[in-house]
């Protein structure tokens, strides 16, 4: 079994640590880094509820190694919110109710950005398209649809602070 | 669930990968991962060592390059999802990326590692075997070329040596009145097919059949080419007769087992159902329409 000394950036913050290969990187962010917003649900690559940007993309890290993070860099979900103001998607998610127990809506916000960084003015159907990796087992997607809508609407009209992934290392 | 230990390597270049691979008999290559890593985490897969290949960058493309279209093997199905010219060209493969596990994966998973997994579930092998594609395989000899028809040998068996890296996937670029589709029947997005059919044609001057390629996925041990309905579709009018002969021929090719995605009976009239629309979309594509 092999150790590895990886060196990456969480949320803006560079993270120095040592990992055994087989660390999932779902398991490196919750108790190594101690970023609990970060889910774990399915454990079989099917729910989403660990949805991470990785290098900006969204990606399931219970499905990832955390060896293969190092030199990336990562977005959990306590990046969002920046100075204290929360991203449009969560004020979306709050004004919109689209949650109800909150388990599944870390991953589901992060599938959200990822989307409307790719496309910023989704059809109701491209923004299902976009959160189908996800599962919610409160809401029926309704209000988690008009939250991403609420999102769009918002960061459209608004300048809107970058979320810590844009940030450039210091 | 936290897989069994392994050791980790991650290779920078293509021989050195290879190398590490003909020097150890218990290695995987990881690509994507997102078949890999979920069968270590239920301990069905246990190698001593991972060569991770994902930081060999100059894997991932895709190009149209002397009749072919190229497509290195860790190409991530999102990339092919958002290629104009897999959108303009290549119907069967578009529609063949877009359904493959879900967003999230797809931002992940390769096509190398969807065909080299030799799933009979996985999209990609009925839509290459509709294509008449083949697959670059590099070992410490060099290149070799395999038709993908000769790849598939069982369940997770391919025809990849021991010390072998998928590295290429070659389509044949596409003659004008030509069209394709991939038609999947899922539960849910992110399950595996119920059944799907992947259909490949080229109409001649006359719009008559001249090619007709076509697979079919998670309906026996092995990805199946449809051949008899292949054949019976060659020099036909794609008229609603040829179309459900051709679809009832598939069905009778399909090995379908029951299990709790359906009955083996109910599968194979889904093939046939499936065949009759890939059919139907295919002739509308090939015939210059786009939906």
């Amino acid at each position: 079994m092999s150790k590895h000394h990886i060196t990456l950036n969480v949320n803006g913050t560079p993270v120095e640590a040592d990992v055994e290969a087989r660390m999932l990187l779902v398991h490196f962010i919750r108790e190594a880094l101690n970023l609990t917003g970060t889910h774990i649900g399915c454990d079989t690559t099917s729910c989403g509820a660990c949805t991470v940007h990785l290098d900006g993309k969204a990606v399931k890290s219970c499905t990832i190694f955390a060896v293969q993070a190092d030199g990336g860099r990562l977005m959990t979900v306590e990046g969002l919110a920046q100075n204290g103001n929360l991203h449009p998607i969560q004020e979306g998610f709050r004004e919109e109710h689209g949650l109800q127990c909150g388990f599944c809506t870390p991953g589901m916000m992060l599938s959200a950005v990822a989307l409307l960084q790719q496309n910023p003015n989704p059809t109701e159907e491209e923004i299902r398209w976009g959160i189908s990796g996800n599962l919610c087992r409160c809401t029926g997607y309704v209000n988690i649809v008009k939250a991403v809508q609420y999102a769009a609407q918002k960061m459209s009209t608004a300048e809107v602070e970058p979320a810590a992934e844009m940030v450039p290392q210091a | 669930m936290i897989p069994p230990a392994f050791d980790y390597v991650a290779p920078t270049t293509l021989s050195e990968a290879i190398s590490l691979l003909s020097q150890n008999g218990d290695a995987k290559i990881l690509a994507g991962g997102q078949s890999l890593i979920p069968m270590m985490r239920f301990r069905l897969a246990a190698p001593a060592l991972l060569i991770d290949i994902n930081r060999l960058a100059d894997l991932e493309y895709i190009r149209e390059d002397g009749g072919w279209l190229k497509i290195g093997a860790l190409t991530r199905e999102a990339m092919i999802d958002g290629s104009s010219l897999v959108r303009e060209r290549y119907p069967l493969l578009a529609d063949t990326a877009r359904v493959v596990a879900d967003p999230l994966v797809r931002n992940m998973s390769t096509i190398g590692g969807n065909l080299a997994h030799a799933d009979p579930a996985n999209d990609h092998p009925a839509t290459m075997l509709a294509y008449g594609a083949q697959v670059v395989a590099t070992g410490p000899q060099g290149e070799r070329v395999i038709p993908v028809s000769d790849f598939f040998l069982g369940p997770f068996e391919s025809a990849l040596s021991a010390d072998e890296i998928l590295t290429e996937i070659q389509i044949p670029v596409p003659e004008s009145n030509s069209g394709g589709a991939y038609i999947k029947l899922e539960r849910k997005v992110g399950d595996y097919a119920t059944a799907a059919v992947a259909v490949q044609i080229r109409l001649d001057e006359n719009g008559n059949c001249a090619y007709a390629g076509m697979g079919l996925t998670n309906v026996g041990l092995t990805p199946i080419k449809a051949t008899a309905a292949e054949e019976a579709l060659k020099g036909q009018a794609l008229n609603d007769s040829a179309i459900r002969e051709a679809a009832r021929l598939a069905a009778e090719a399909a090995e379908p087992e029951s299990d709790h995605r359906g009955s083996a009976e109910y599968k194979r009239h889904l093939v046939k159902t499936l065949s009759v629309r890939a059919l139907r979309k295919a002739a509308g594509r090939a015939n210059g329409g786009n939906s």
